[in-house]
């Protein structure tokens, strides 16, 4: 799947918030976008999916590529019929994500239906056979449970076993861990590498945490204030992040191997979409902001499929370190 | 709790109780709700088997029995030209009951659909049935219950529609609000996402998700309806005599209080005890549904 230059901003405001954002993933592999709340991610997921309202979200540029289709997607927008079948999403909340009013075997049942038609069951078989997938013991009897039955861990499951009923070509994750205790989030990502590696699905996962990064992705890309500072592979921009933002990130992780070290921050905070700068949108927290970054970097290599949008880079080359 | 291990263990009766026996062990553990029910189904009981109790024709005059007081033939007294008011009182919660299921059913099949595009789509849609649902709960229900009656022409079934038609506002409003919080839920989007068509997110997501408060507003509204049908008689305007009726019973009746108190007492006593089982059930029904309260 290809995503190319989309910019979309929410009617009555006046700046963008995704500024030409393009994305790549490969058939098997695992995209991942990090950045701060409300940089952007979770709404380029959404105009991804289609599901962004038309009356409340103008996008002005972006076209998407699955396989051999392509939609403009200023015009066109992912119609239904691939919406979980070709395309399928998770998402944040697992405990609110499931229709509390039906049993969770009608609710996959329904997905296969809509999609591959059949008896409905049939779509119950499916819907079995994708719990045992994902993991959970006792589908039989888990088919006739409803939700609230169901803990945390085993929603997110049953999501997934939803999103995979129909073999997606991609899944999209809006921070499929993050309502998830660690041991359960440690699960959920392996389920998600393991059902990559047999299907060959193309993921997509949106995250705040760069240690779901660094145990999944195998590219990545951070996002800030709507805009893409910097993508690669995953090891290229963890050895050598290039962007201030992405140093600032990595810096702010804690680290097992150097304890009581104090953590880095980022000086200041994201500002609102209304008072986002012109040019390079970090440039008011950048410490090697100069006039120049009024004008917008554009994402140049560094090395190999590593593109970083600042117009410092390499940045050892431009920054010297005084003492 | 971790997934795999959880089947292995007893399942905990709480846990696995089914939504539906959850609301009821609650439902029976509240004892006024259950104090409603009991109303409810005494009147709908007697309204049922009103043809098959051993009581007088509600019709047949008497003219050796007028106005006599509860006595062993007649239990609770006779009327101004001789009828049974036991009889009447029994076939009258017919007329009674009758017309709150059936008004508050005009409003629900009329109400919800509406309230449920108006909240669902929003825009023009939600502005133009919002501002016709305000400028019909503008007038006062009973009077606007009255003027349609009026203008439709005394019958019970013009005073049920009427009465259909002022308490259909009640449910528009309260589905269309109960729509525009379910629609923001995370299980909508993912219904979205999965690339159902709207139609059927109206059905089988967001309609069974606003049911239960639609059910509690319908048994407070079948009180209310009562009262309006009782309302209605009263004035001529609901059921016609000679047919029984407790509105036009009371009306009768308060030309003779001094001489015969029990005709006003009896249709008094009966709307006041439906009226409050209604009230009790449905405030039971809230109690019980409210997944707030444990």
């Amino acid at each position: 799947m290809v995503l190319s230059n989309l910019t979309l901003r929410f009617k009555g405001q006046e700046n963008d918030v995704v500024q030409d954002v393009s994305l790549r993933v490969r058939r098997g592999e695992i995209l991942c976008v990090v950045g701060e709340s409300g940089c952007g991610k979770s709404v380029t997921s959404m105009a991804i999916m289609g599901l962004l309202p038309k009356s409340a979200t103008q996008i002005s540029s972006g076209r998407m590529q699955i396989s051999s289709d392509e939609w403009h997607l200023v015009t066109d927008r992912l119609p239904a019929a691939l919406r979980g079948n070709e395309v399928a999403m998770i998402f944040q909340e697992p405990m609110t994500s499931l229709n509390p009013a039906f049993r969770i075997g009608d609710q996959i049942a329904e997905v296969v239906q809509r999609h591959r038609g059949g008896s409905r069951s049939a779509a119950l078989d499916r819907a079995e056979v994708m719990l045992q997938r994902v993991g959970i013991a006792n589908p039989t009897q888990r088919l006739r449970e409803y939700p609230h039955q169901l803990s945390g861990g085993m929603r997110q499951r049953v999501m997934i076993a939803m999103a995979l009923a129909n073999d997606p070509q991609i899944l999209i994750a809006d921070e499929p861990t993050t309502a998830l205790d660690v041991t359960i989030q440690t699960q959920i990502l392996d389920l998600i590498g393991d059902l990559r590696d047999e299907t060959g699905m193309g993921t997509i996962m949106i995250t705040h945490d760069l240690g779901v990064v660094a145990e999944i992705a195998d590219t990545v890309a951070v996002m800030y204030g709507g805009q893409i500072v910097e993508q690669g592979p995953v090891e290229e921009v963890f050895r050598n992040p290039q962007h201030p933002y992405t140093i600032g990130l990595m810096s702010a992780m804690p680290r097992l191997d150097r304890p009581g070290e104090r953590l880095a921050i980022v000086p200041g905070t994201v500002p609102t979409i209304s008072n986002m700068p012109d040019g390079c949108r970090f440039r008011t927290r950048c410490a090697f902001a100069t006039s120049h970054c009024a004008t917008r970097p554009q994402l140049t290599d560094v090395a190999p499929e590593h593109g970083v949008a600042c117009h410092y880079v390499p940045l050892e080359k431009h920054v010297v370190v005084s003492a | 709790m971790t997934d795999a291990t959880t089947s292995e263990l007893t399942p905990d009766p709480v846990l696995t109780a089914q939504p539906e026996s959850r609301v009821w062990k609650k439902f029976r553990s509240h004892k006024s709700a259950l104090l409603g029910g009991f109303l409810v189904a005494f009147f709908v009981l007697i309204a049922l088997a009103a043809p098959l109790l051993p009581i007088p024709d509600p019709a047949a005059t008497d003219w050796g029995a007028v106005r006599k007081a509860p006595s062993w033939a007649h239990w609770m007294g006779t009327d101004e030209i001789g009828r049974d008011v036991m009889a009447r009182m029994i076939w009258g919660a017919q007329a009674s009951l009758l017309a709150g299921v059936v008004s508050v059913g005009i409003a629900v099949i009329a109400g919800v659909p509406l309230g449920l595009v108006a909240g669902y789509f929003g825009g023009w849609t939600d502005a133009v049935i919002s501002r016709c649902t305000e400028a019909l709960l503008a007038a006062p229900f009973l009077i606007l219950a009255i003027a349609l009656a009026a203008f439709l022409g005394p019958s019970l079934t013009n005073a049920m529609i009427a009465i259909g038609i002022s308490a259909t506002p009640i449910f528009i409003r309260l589905t269309r609000g109960q729509v525009i919080n379910i629609k923001s839920e995370d299980y909508v989007d993912s219904a979205r996402a999965i690339g159902l068509p709207t139609h059927r997110i109206l059905s089988r997501y967001i309609l069974p998700n606003v049911l239960p408060p639609i059910l509690v507003q319908a048994t407070l509204t079948i009180a209310t309806a009562i009262i309006a049908e009782a309302s209605l008689s009263f004035l001529g305007l609901g059921q016609q005599p000679p047919a029984p009726s407790w509105g036009s019973m009371l009306n009768t009746a308060k030309n003779f209080l001094n001489q015969a108190p029990w005709m006003a007492m009896w249709p008094g006593l009966s709307i006041f005890l439906v009226v409050l089982g209604f009230n009790l059930l449905g405030d039971g029904l809230r109690d019980a549904l409210d997944p707030r309260e444990h």
